[in-house]
């Protein structure tokens, strides 16, 4: 208990008003309190939530801070610290702000501290890139702030999630060291990565990186019809799976995420723990590189190569269910979803065309997968293998841990490389931007694009896209970017990561579940 | 005895010496900790920076200079992960896993040394035989795997039902074989008791002690029937000898020879298999404490190769070779004090 109180002590630092006393009278009146213990893979590396940008950081700023819009299930804005916005011209986006909340210090949230954040943003290495377009942020008044983007940016919103505003007066100044107490700090002890103010329905109490993160109810949270009601959440990492599931079925912890699909079968049948599943937006594929091996610059082999692998079956028994067959990258919810495309498997088709492209007997390739970073992902590469040795093609494989995989990956140290990709942005253009683009490192444009693949025609229309504020037409152009994507067998779609989590009966998971992976936990409802 | 000490400091240091070169050579190949640390759209531009800013970019030698000079100084680095100097890291992870040590080390030594002396005075009764076999599975079972089963049987709880549950001796039987679980699978505790520094105690609460059965349990499997082993077979040949014979013959009473003669010249070599062992425990522990979710060292290792933590995984390495050097030289001085016979600085008595 000791320890919990100084650190709660220096959690609030400077400020006067300690909301600690009010705890008592108000939130949970009438019932014990409620305690949610999860375990997740991994804690977030820091309490500066524009440290990293990592899923593990997004969960943070959700319960900590609130951002500006999010997503809803089926991928719509869903208003919450901003009430209302509209477009005043083409890069001019004006955001009514609500009114009315305060921080965890004790501070009102106003249009000031908005402007802050996002400039700090616009400063941190790994949200610097997402936030490029943005030229500018005015408060027009204290309730109303104005984003200026350098040209037509139709994903102001899209980035709107990621506006988690910050109290701006408690990261002000200087610490006892004479450092800013806004600084972003990537490898090191910053004030702001020990120490948080935001206006999220969490306050953390106590913190043992790696060990665990207590976090409590903020009892003046804005959010009063939130049908939230657990007043204390302790989270855990476990990075080992299958102590996890244990600690889920010992019922040692309430919450688990992910749940690794080996272990699908044994939490779903679990009479105590209810599985919730959903399609994710993480697009799993190969990449076929042209640079290195001829034979892929014929569009013809690279079709060939997509008949020869089966998907389905992938998705249906490596995956156990887990995962849906793509043909292209943008997942359904996505503007450039073209729900045209099928995935194509076909050996005979796939035979056809190797003979035609005069390579019958087939050829040797390299190929590399990570082993620890997507689910299955060396099982998936080691299935690919095979079904491409149906077609002649015989492939030495090598699988690598995540760490050393990446910089194989980097020099492009393989004929076949495999990469997982979810658009910070939950927009199609990103994924083209990153996978598909002509790679030039000056502009950062095909930074993963290890296929080497190169259409400037249908960068062009991308970048058009870019500019397009008018929603569908937008939508039409990504559309016909994925058509061609397709017809040219650029890459290899394989499929979609499902995402999963597992909670105790009592948990009402499935409301507060979304794309995003990670839950909602302000509005979680625990029965008791 | 000063001069043996001395001796093995200089043995410490070039142990020392060697793990930093080999660990510092071997980090290449750990992978990249700007990829641990950056988002996936951090331009390489900015990734180039950064590993500036780390040093990562000088030669071999620039770097192992670099680190030596501070090491001598006692700065052994950040860890990239905890933005903390790695010595903090692992003075805070340090007391779980010697806690874990501890107990089960005392699992071992409680239990080994009865069965082992009765396995060797009683060779051919039922209970030996029993003992024997089990010790066999438990060195063939690796410690992963018995931490799951134990986890499986004592935390979840397993529902055997192969005998009809509606008569009575069925579901006996049948409850014989099913188990309860509730103990818990992973991490220390809640209630654990401080101590001093960043020592946090599991033994002073029965909160803490359980959470520490199972963990404990299945790091001494291995260890547990090879003393088991050892210390009977040490035993059955002590018992052979010439003095035991004669002592026999001048008609001291059994228990006496068993357990003061006989036992006091078994415990030599096991003493001294025991201090090497001791250092390899903490090794055993990295499997142990990643099934169990344990927050001591060799969790935090495995997390930090996985990361390519380069400075933490060179200093965990450094202190591990600390320990065993340590613990070595205990030992050498306690097989001192219980054979006097034995002359430390190898010298002619």
């Amino acid at each position: 208990m000791i320890d919990k109180k100084t650190l709660l002590a220096s959690l609030l630092g400077a400020s006067v008003v300690l909301p600690l006393p009010a705890l008592a009278q108000d939130s949970s009146s009438d019932s014990d309190p409620v305690t949610l213990r999860m375990a997740y893979d991994a804690d977030p590396v820091s309490l500066d939530i524009h440290e990293q940008l990592s899923g593990g950081i997004l969960q943070l700023s959700h319960l900590t801070h609130d951002p500006l819009v999010r997503w809803t299930k089926d991928v719509k804005f869903e208003p919450r610290l901003a009430t209302d916005w509209e477009r005043i011209d083409d890069t001019t986006m004006r955001f009514t702000l609500r009114d009315g909340v305060t921080f965890h210090t004790g501070n009102d949230f106003t249009a000031k501290d908005v402007v802050w954040t996002i400039n700090r943003l616009k400063r941190s290495a790994d949200f610097k890139a997402i936030f490029d377009p943005i030229a500018s942020a005015t408060a027009i008044d204290e309730h109303t702030v104005e984003i200026k983007t350098h040209k037509p940016y139709p994903l102001v919103l899209n980035l709107a999630t990621y506006i988690f505003p910050m109290d701006s007066e408690y990261y002000s100044g200087e610490t006892e060291d004479g450092d800013p107490k806004d600084e972003i700090v990537k490898n090191g002890d910053s004030f702001a990565s020990r120490n948080s103010s935001g206006t999220g329905p969490y306050e953390v109490v106590s913190r043992q990186q790696g060990v665990k993160i207590v976090f409590e109810r903020f009892d003046n949270y804005w959010d009063k019809d939130s049908p939230g009601n657990v007043d204390r959440l302790v989270l855990t990492p476990i990075g080992e799976n299958a102590t996890r599931v244990s600690a889920l079925l010992s019922g040692d912890v309430d919450f688990i995420a992910p749940v690794p699909p080996n272990d699908l079968e044994r939490v779903r049948a679990d009479k105590n723990v209810e599985l919730t599943t959903m399609s994710g937006t993480r697009i799993i594929l190969m990449q076929l590189n042209q640079k290195r091996v001829e034979a892929f610059e014929d569009p013809r082999v690279r079709k060939a190569f997509n008949y020869a692998v089966n998907q389905q079956a992938i998705a249906d028994r490596l995956m156990k269910g887990f995962a849906t067959p793509a043909a292209q990258l943008s997942p359904k919810g996505y503007d450039g979803y073209n729900d045209s495309l099928e995935p194509r498997y076909d050996v005979e088709k796939a035979k056809e065309l190797m003979k035609e492209a005069g390579y019958e007997d087939g050829f040797s390739v390299s190929m590399m997968a990570p082993n620890n970073r997507y689910v299955n992902d060396a099982k998936i590469a080691q299935a690919v293998a095979t079904m491409l040795s149906r077609i002649n093609v015989d492939v030495d494989l090598k699988t690598l841990p995540k760490a050393q995989y990446w910089g194989e990956f980097d020099d492009r140290a393989a004929d076949i490389m495999m990469i997982g990709w979810h658009a910070d942005t939950e927009d199609s253009a990103n994924l083209f931007q990153y996978l598909t683009e002509c790679p030039d490192p000056e502009t950062g444009a095909g930074q993963y694009n290890a296929a080497n693949y190169c259409n400037p025609e249908l960068d062009e229309k991308v970048a058009q896209a870019n500019v397009e504020t008018d929603r569908a037409k937008r939508a039409e152009m990504l559309q016909a970017v994925e058509q061609a994507l397709y017809d040219d067998a650029a890459f290899m779609p394989l499929h979609w990561q499902d995402l999963a989590w597992a909670a105790k009966k009592n948990v009402k998971l499935e409301p507060v579940v979304n794309v995003m992976n990670f839950p909602y936990l302000g509005d979680l409802v625990v029965e008791q | 005895m000063i001069a043996f000490l001395i001796k093995r400091l200089m043995h410490a240091f070039v142990v020392m010496f060697v793990i930093s070169v080999i660990s510092f050579a071997i980090q290449s190949n750990l992978g990249d900790p700007i990829q641990q640390m950056v988002g996936q759209s951090v331009p390489e531009s900015q990734r180039a920076e950064l590993r500036e800013e780390l040093g990562l970019n000088d030669s071999f030698l620039v770097q192992y200079g670099r680190f030596a000079t501070n090491a001598l100084q006692g700065d052994f680095g950040y860890s990239y992960f905890f933005n903390e100097p790695t010595t903090e890291v692992i003075q805070r992870h340090l007391p779980a896993t010697l806690e874990l040590v501890i107990a089960a080390t005392l699992i071992i030594v409680v239990f080994s040394v009865p069965i082992g002396v009765y396995c060797a005075i009683r060779p051919r009764s039922a209970l030996s035989r029993f003992f024997m076999s089990v010790s066999i599975i438990g060195i063939s079972i690796p410690v992963f795997l018995t931490a799951i089963m134990l986890i499986q049987l004592f935390a979840i709880g397993v529902d055997f039902s192969p005998f009809p549950a509606e008569t009575g001796w069925g579901q006996w039987l049948n409850g014989l074989l099913s188990t309860e679980g509730g103990m818990p699978s992973y991490g220390r505790g809640n209630d654990l008791t401080h101590l001093f520094g960043t020592w946090d105690s599991n033994f002073f609460s029965l909160d803490g002690l359980t959470y520490l059965v199972l963990p404990a349990v299945s790091l001494a499997s291995i260890m547990l029937p090879l003393f088991i082993r050892l210390i009977r077979a040490e035993m059955l040949e002590v018992l052979q000898s010439e003095y035991v014979k004669f002592a026999t013959a001048k008609g001291i009473s059994l228990k006496r020879i068993y357990f003061v003669h006989a036992l006091k010249n078994t415990m030599l070599p096991v003493i001294t298999v025991g201090g090497v062992q001791l250092g390899t425990m903490v090794a055993y522990t990295i499997l142990t404490e990643t099934v169990f979710q344990w927050p001591g060292m060799g969790l935090m290792f495995l997390e930090a190769i996985q990361r390519s933590d380069i400075p933490l995984i060179v200093t965990y390495l450094m202190i591990v070779g600390l320990i065993f050097v340590v613990t070595n030289t205990l030992v050498d001085l306690i097989y001192g004090l219980v054979n006097p016979t034995v002359k430390l600085t190898g010298k002619p008595a």
